[in-house]
């Protein structure tokens, strides 16, 4: 790639085609203009903020600080919007939301030392969910480098096991090639994040380098097309399977698969079963879909996933919130597994059918490859009668205190079929993963792999951000996740950010406290959070709007007025402090043998 | 209050008859049956840029894989390292091995070597001179050079591979062992079958090894 390439971008191509039309200026002249709209770099960190530009960058997420600050100089003359967070935690998860929303790595600064620390669970919770996401870090100078200065952390060190690649960059001329690479690495083949640690005489450093174009550096392939030898072998499974069930995980919505895979299910009329990061893949008030499967998904989702005998997983790593006990993970299927990145392949459930590829490609493979239609309606009838069997109900008596799943089911009525779901972890989380009917693939946004609380709120901020303006951002937080990260109210009211964050409050670690009344005897250590602030009240404090819900009167009219609300709003809602979810597989067991009450355990 | 939902209890619900084995692998049953570990070289070929081998090390390490020696050292192209890695893993954890390198950005190449691949380690032996007649005999039964000698102290360099080494210890260590320091083990394919190279990103297939020599020079 020669530097004048990288340095033309779509922008200048459309002046340049603009020009022609007119009978203007030849191209030398036109080359001229096109550069002269864009002032030369002179520094590394302008050359890190160019490369930015270049890759379509719109927003990014940080934490001003002592080594990061050439960079920041460098943003102030920039078209790119910087969203300054409350804390650099936040900073990762608005990032990897925006990630997960608008399918562009989302970009995360911080400065060096503690700041760089303080995104360290941000990049590990994208590096598990395979969220796209670019890291900026800063650092000591080099000549400081190793020596234990003020704010020095290893960072690349620290966050090698947790990204997909990261840099150490040692050149002004080379850094905003680093950057570049590291955008793309970010995105191509199987997302995940990347980090450049920028050490600040590098970013200082002189240099008339422009950055090249994104991409990945040559060592870094990826299969988009799987062999045709296998899908024609897969294929003939799926024609003559008697109990098919197709598994959609986080991969189909990534890989942009959602779409043929519903085409391909509804063509040969075959069951869906989604894992939590497949939420949204398929539409879940179809009748083919069976849900979420695995610890907490649905009696049905794991009847079908228990007694199928041919499961075609499609971008999914097999978790095991996801399989249970392994020895009882669809014992009795032949596995078709889809995904694009080949170490997924028989690392955890071994794959009859290998197929290394990106979802897309390969599901459009598979539906040119099956000629007919697996004869199963005996088996979709067994499905629709586990449907009914274990349905999804609860009790919800007007004179008792409200349940948390009637709150989800509310939020979801209140709100379009596109709006964007964000949560924290814990049990509010699994409400939400249930009782919430997800029909698009990008609206649902969590912690899935690493299960980080906190999540919630400054997710939401990068979801609003990357979201169009008539998707409602709703997040479905927990009062102790809440409490971990709701500074992040603050940058939502600076900015003015119409988000609804409905806190479902039971002044508890309530998934904690399910596990001690199964598991521990009902010892409450640590998990009873009665100390909880009125969270209304400390929404107005930071200038919010602030609801509270005590009883079923209440829910209707405060979500109204909450989704209504122009700007960030919190409800307090105050729900059944006993409340458990159910179904729920114990760790590490047959997900066939899901409990349905406490007493099941 | 009894919480939770309605449906038949677990007793009360079908169990499919099959079973996996903890590799995730469909098994019989009745004959349960799982991969033992075996000891194999993987050797990759890196770019040599800072960092590379702490990613492959720290790879290892996290994931827990058993691994029983990492050599690494320079190549006859000046931009790329060749890393040798003896691994003792069941079969499925050898997959996993590699495909794990692979992901790693500055691994161009990975592949198993072949069982016949030439293996060698080097070994420096540091015994009690108290005979040296006959340190230097078992030196020269295991083609040992004395590179070092003291009133006290003789130190012997042996190379050949790890069984090899693991005998001549073994003899030595009736003289009286005072330190030892190994390689771990490095390696080639034999002949014209390349170790590992550009664009073989997907495992070597077992075909056509144009092998110049027959003969093992390896003592396993």
């Amino acid at each position: 790639m020669s530097e004048r390439a990288a340095k033309i971008t779509p922008a200048d191509d459309e002046q340049h085609d603009d020009q022609i039309a007119d009978g203007a200026a030849p191209d030398a002249a036109t080359e001229t203009d096109a550069e002269s709209e864009r002032t030369p770099v002179t520094t590394g960190a302008e050359a890190v903020v160019r490369a930015l530009e270049n890759a379509g960058v719109e927003y990014a997420f940080g934490v001003q600080g002592g080594a990061i600050m050439p960079v920041y100089d460098a943003l102030y003359d920039s078209d790119i919007t910087h969203v300054t967070m409350a804390h650099e935690q936040g900073a990762a998860h608005a990032a990897d939301a925006y990630g997960i929303v608008s399918g562009d790595p989302g970009v995360c600064l911080a400065t060096s030392g503690p700041g760089a620390t303080n995104l360290v669970t941000g990049i590990a919770d994208a590096d598990m969910d395979s969220d796209p996401l670019l890291a900026l870090t800063g650092q000591v100078p080099t000549e400081f480098v190793g020596n234990d200065a003020f704010q020095e952390t290893d960072t690349t060190g620290v966050t090698t096991p947790i990204t997909k690649d990261n840099t150490f960059s040692s050149d002004s001329d080379r850094v905003g090639t680093d950057v570049s690479e590291a955008f793309a690495l970010a995105r191509e083949g199987r997302p995940g994040p990347t980090l450049v640690d920028l050490p600040k005489d590098v970013t200082n450093g002189e240099t008339d380098r422009e950055p090249d174009a994104p991409r990945v550096p040559d060592t870094y392939e990826v299969q988009e097309r799987a062999d045709s030898d296998i899908v024609a072998a897969a294929a003939e499974r799926i024609e003559t399977a008697a109990r098919p069930v197709l598994l959609l995980g986080g991969g189909v919505i990534k890989g942009g698969a959602s779409e043929a895979c519903r085409e391909f299910a509804i063509e040969h009329d075959i069951p869906v079963i989604t894992t939590m990061p497949g939420l949204g893949s398929f539409p879940e008030d179809h009748e083919l879909s069976l849900e979420m499967a695995g610890m907490h998904g649905t009696g049905y989702a794991n009847m079908a996933i228990t007694h199928c005998d041919t499961l075609i997983g499609i971008g999914t790593r097999f978790d095991d919130r996801l399989t249970g006990g392994i020895e009882t993970f669809a014992p009795d299927a032949e596995v078709i597994h889809v995904d694009i990145d080949p170490a997924e392949i028989s690392k955890n459930i071994h794959a009859d059918y290998p197929l290394v590829g990106d979802a897309e490609t390969v599901v459009e493979q598979l539906s040119e490859a099956v000629d007919s239609s697996p004869e199963a309606t005996k088996w979709r009838a067994q499905c629709q009668q586990w449907k009914s069997d274990y349905s999804m109900a609860y009790d919800a008596p007007t004179d008792g205190p409200v349940q948390p799943e009637f709150v989800v089911e509310a939020l979801d009525e209140a709100t379009s079929d596109h709006a964007i779901v964000t949560t924290g972890v814990g049990q509010h989380q699994m409400w939400a993963c249930q009782y919430w009917t997800f029909t698009e693939p990008r609206t649902w946004v969590s912690s899935h792999g690493l299960g980080t609380m906190g999540y919630g709120l400054p997710s939401a901020i990068g979801a609003r951000l990357a979201a169009d303006d008539d998707q409602e951002v709703v997040c479905v937080d927990g009062d102790g996740s809440f409490l971990m990260t709701l500074q992040g109210l603050s940058v939502a009211v600076r900015e003015n950010l119409d988000i609804t964050v409905a806190v479902l409050n039971n002044e508890y670690i309530g998934m904690v406290r399910q596990w001690q009344d199964a598991f521990f005897e009902g010892r409450h250590s640590a998990s009873d959070y009665h100390w909880m602030p009125e969270f209304d009240k400390l929404a107005e404090a930071f200038g919010a709007k602030g609801f509270r819900i005590d009883d079923y009167d209440d829910v209707a009219e405060s979500i109204d007025a909450a989704v209504a609300y122009d700007g960030p709003s919190v409800i307090d809602v105050h729900i059944d402090p006993d409340a458990n979810v159910y179904p729920m597989v114990p760790s590490g067991g047959d997900n066939g043998q899901f409990a349905l009450t406490e007493d099941q355990l | 209050m009894k919480r939770g939902l309605d449906g038949p209890a677990p007793e009360e619900r079908p169990t499919p008859a099959g079973r996996r084995n903890k590799q995730g692998i469909r098994i019989d049953p009745e004959v349960e049956a799982t991969h033992e570990p075996r000891r194999t070289v993987i050797s990759a070929l890196v770019e040599h840029e800072p960092g590379v081998l702490s990613d492959v090390s720290g790879l290892f390490s996290r994931r827990q894989f058993n691994i029983e020696s990492l050599t690494v050292g320079p190549t006859e192209d000046e931009d790329l390292a060749r890393i040798t890695i003896v691994v003792e893993e069941p079969d499925p954890g050898i997959d996993q091995v590699e495909k794990q390198l692979r992901k790693l950005v500055p691994v161009i190449s990975v592949r198993e070597l072949e069982p016949d691949a030439m293996r060698r380690e080097l070994a420096l032996i540091k015994v009690e001179a108290d005979r040296p007649d006959q340190v230097a005999a078992v030196a020269d039964m295991y083609d040992g050079n004395t590179v070092d000698s003291s009133p006290e102290t003789a130190t012997i360099e042996v190379t050949g591979a790890r069984q090899k080494i693991e005998a001549a210890v073994d003899t030595f260590s009736q003289f009286g062992i005072r330190e030892i320091s190994r390689t771990g083990t490095t390696a080639l394919a034999r002949g014209t079958d390349q170790t590992a190279a550009f664009g073989t990103a997907q495992p070597a297939t077992e075909a056509n090894h144009d092998r110049q020599s027959t003969q093992s020079a390896d003592d396993d």
